[in-house]
């Protein structure tokens, strides 16, 4: 078996806020996204996507054989603190890709 | 034709048009003025056609340039296998059909008076008005990427006077030896969708005899494009590893360029430097058109199906790339094929001959992706009440498979689409 593809997880939000402003979260990972279903590549499928706040989830999403390759999300957030996103994939082989990003708030 | 100076313009505004009648005394009597802005396979197509299908009707022809520099087959060049002289066009043919060929630039339409008003001054009045102006890049839509920063990172994406296409090629030749070429490609729509990727190819054919180890980097806003399956069949059939494709979901999407550092930034924040790059910025109807109030928020001009005729205008019959018509392509074919139907549906009134009920249109778009490597896609069009529509079973794509089974498939499609260009130039220009 070859190496599992390593993807680079992708997100774009400002590093600054005033408070109470709605901040646009951008997310991108490269992923083949293969169930399987209808070909003789081995199944390869991100199982799912999670995006945490100060600890605290914002966003969850299972991903199903009918998601894309190279999923992305975009959503909005209310600044209310500053603080520590983290934006987490995870395989259904149980590795997973993180990546982190800061937000000031004034 | 009526000539004012852009003084009389403003002063007729106010004054009616019997003022109007005096120097129309000087031309023989004709049964109408139609005016032309643009001379490109819209305008040059309906000026060609109004001539010879309504010899008793004036025709006038705005064009800034005396030459037309087709950007079909402008690809080539940056292959090496045309110049720029192969792609340019005289309006001489024009001329000796009895159109009026005047080179300045149309700055003003009065829908109202009916009027165009010239840079240089001069007013033409019409009765009917076909406008074919093209594209405008929408500059700093890619941040950094204006008029200035072409000249470093060019678009070579319209004729114009053949500088930015013979820019791009100098710059492809004078590519450090495994240099990196990048391309920037938007999301739809946009002139001539397969464009970017015929380009691509000729690239890669330059490069493969001039520079077999460069890299070309294309990155695009879109996650599919025309032909895809075709071009990356050739690709990896012609060129090897050479060309890499990077689409929108792989963060393909450019958003920022500097010119200074050679750098294309993407969405997501990565900076690529490049050698060469060819910026196909996010586009929109030319200004003519914007600033007469014809587009909608779009950009783009919505236009009635059968006869082209503007929504926001009477009189005024917008075709080529900057009408809203899908599903069929902004291309010169479409350009050219929508042209006569615009010319019959705008002249009947005046002619007393019928616009057509049923209108057919037609494209075909060639891409080269090599020596003797050629394929296409074809579709017929018809008009329906609220927009266009593909005809059933009509039309189709070249076949995909690999080149030893379908080496003489490629080869004739090269052959077509050069005679393709050859007749279509010549049902413009001669």
């Amino acid at each position: 078996m070859s190496t599992p593809h390593t993807p680079t997880p992708r997100v774009r939000l400002p590093r600054s806020a005033r408070d109470g402003d709605e901040i646009e979260v951008r997310t991108l990972i490269d992923h083949p996204m293969i169930t399987a279903v209808s070909s003789s590549d081995p199944r390869d499928m991100l199982a799912r996507f999670e995006a945490s706040f100060n600890g605290e989830t914002v966003i969850a999403y299972d991903f199903r054989n009918g998601s894309a390759a190279n999923p992305t999300f975009t959503f909005f957030v209310r600044a209310a603190a500053p603080g520590d996103f983290v934006f987490t994939w995870t395989h259904e082989d149980g590795r997973s890709f993180s990546t982190e990003q800061s937000v000031r708030i004034g | 034709m009526t000539h004012l100076t852009r003084r009389a313009f403003g002063a007729l505004l106010g004054a009616g048009a019997a003022t109007l009648a005096a120097p129309g005394l000087l031309r023989a009597q004709t049964s109408g003025r139609l005016v032309i802005i643009g001379g490109g396979f819209g305008g040059a197509s309906a000026a060609r056609f109004a001539r010879i299908h309504y010899p008793d009707v004036d025709v006038t022809l705005v064009e800034p340039q005396t030459s037309f520099v087709t950007c079909p087959y402008g690809n080539l060049i940056l292959g090496g296998k045309r110049q720029l002289g192969d792609i340019s066009h005289s309006y001489d043919g024009l001329r000796a059909r009895g159109a009026e060929v005047i080179h300045d630039r149309a700055t003003e339409i009065d829908a109202e008076g009916h009027r165009v008003a010239l840079a240089g001054g001069q007013v033409l009045d019409y009765d009917k008005l076909i406008v074919s102006p093209g594209i405008g890049l929408r500059w700093n839509a890619i941040e950094g990427y204006d008029e200035a920063a072409s000249e470093v990172f060019p678009h070579a994406w319209w004729g114009g006077d053949g500088s930015q296409i013979t820019l791009l090629r100098a710059q492809l030749e004078a590519l450090p030896e495994g240099g990196i070429v990048g391309l920037a490609i938007p999301d739809n729509p946009f002139r001539c969708p397969p464009g970017p990727y015929e380009r691509i190819s000729m690239i890669a054919h330059h490069l493969k005899q001039a520079n077999p180890t460069a890299k070309i980097l294309a990155f695009d806003a879109k996650e599919g494009f025309s032909k895809q399956g075709l071009f990356q069949d050739a690709w990896e059939e012609l060129y090897g590893d050479m060309i890499e494709w990077v689409p929108g979901n792989a963060d393909g999407r450019i958003v920022r360029v500097d010119v200074e550092n050679k750098l294309f930034i993407s969405e997501f924040g990565e900076e690529h430097r490049v050698d060469v790059g060819n910026v196909i910025p996010p586009q929109y109807a030319a200004s003519i058109v914007r600033d007469a109030g014809l587009a909608n928020d779009t950009g783009w001009v919505p236009v009635d199906s059968r006869s082209f005729e503007a929504a926001a205008a009477r009189d005024i019959h917008v075709i080529g790339d900057a009408n809203i018509a899908p599903p069929m392509p902004k291309s010169g074919y479409v350009a050219n094929s929508t042209a006569k139907t615009a010319v019959t549906a705008a002249l009947a009134d005046m002619t007393g001959r019928p616009a057509w009920d049923d209108p057919v249109y037609f494209n075909t778009c060639y891409s080269h992706a090599g020596d003797n490597y050629a394929f296409s896609v074809a579709a017929v069009f018809r008009a329906t009440d609220d927009g266009f529509a593909n005809t059933p079973d009509s039309g189709g794509v070249s076949p995909r498979g690999p080149l030893s089974e379908l080496a003489r498939t490629r080869r004739l499609e090269a052959r077509y689409a050069d005679a393709w260009y050859d007749s279509i130039t010549a049902d413009m220009f001669s």
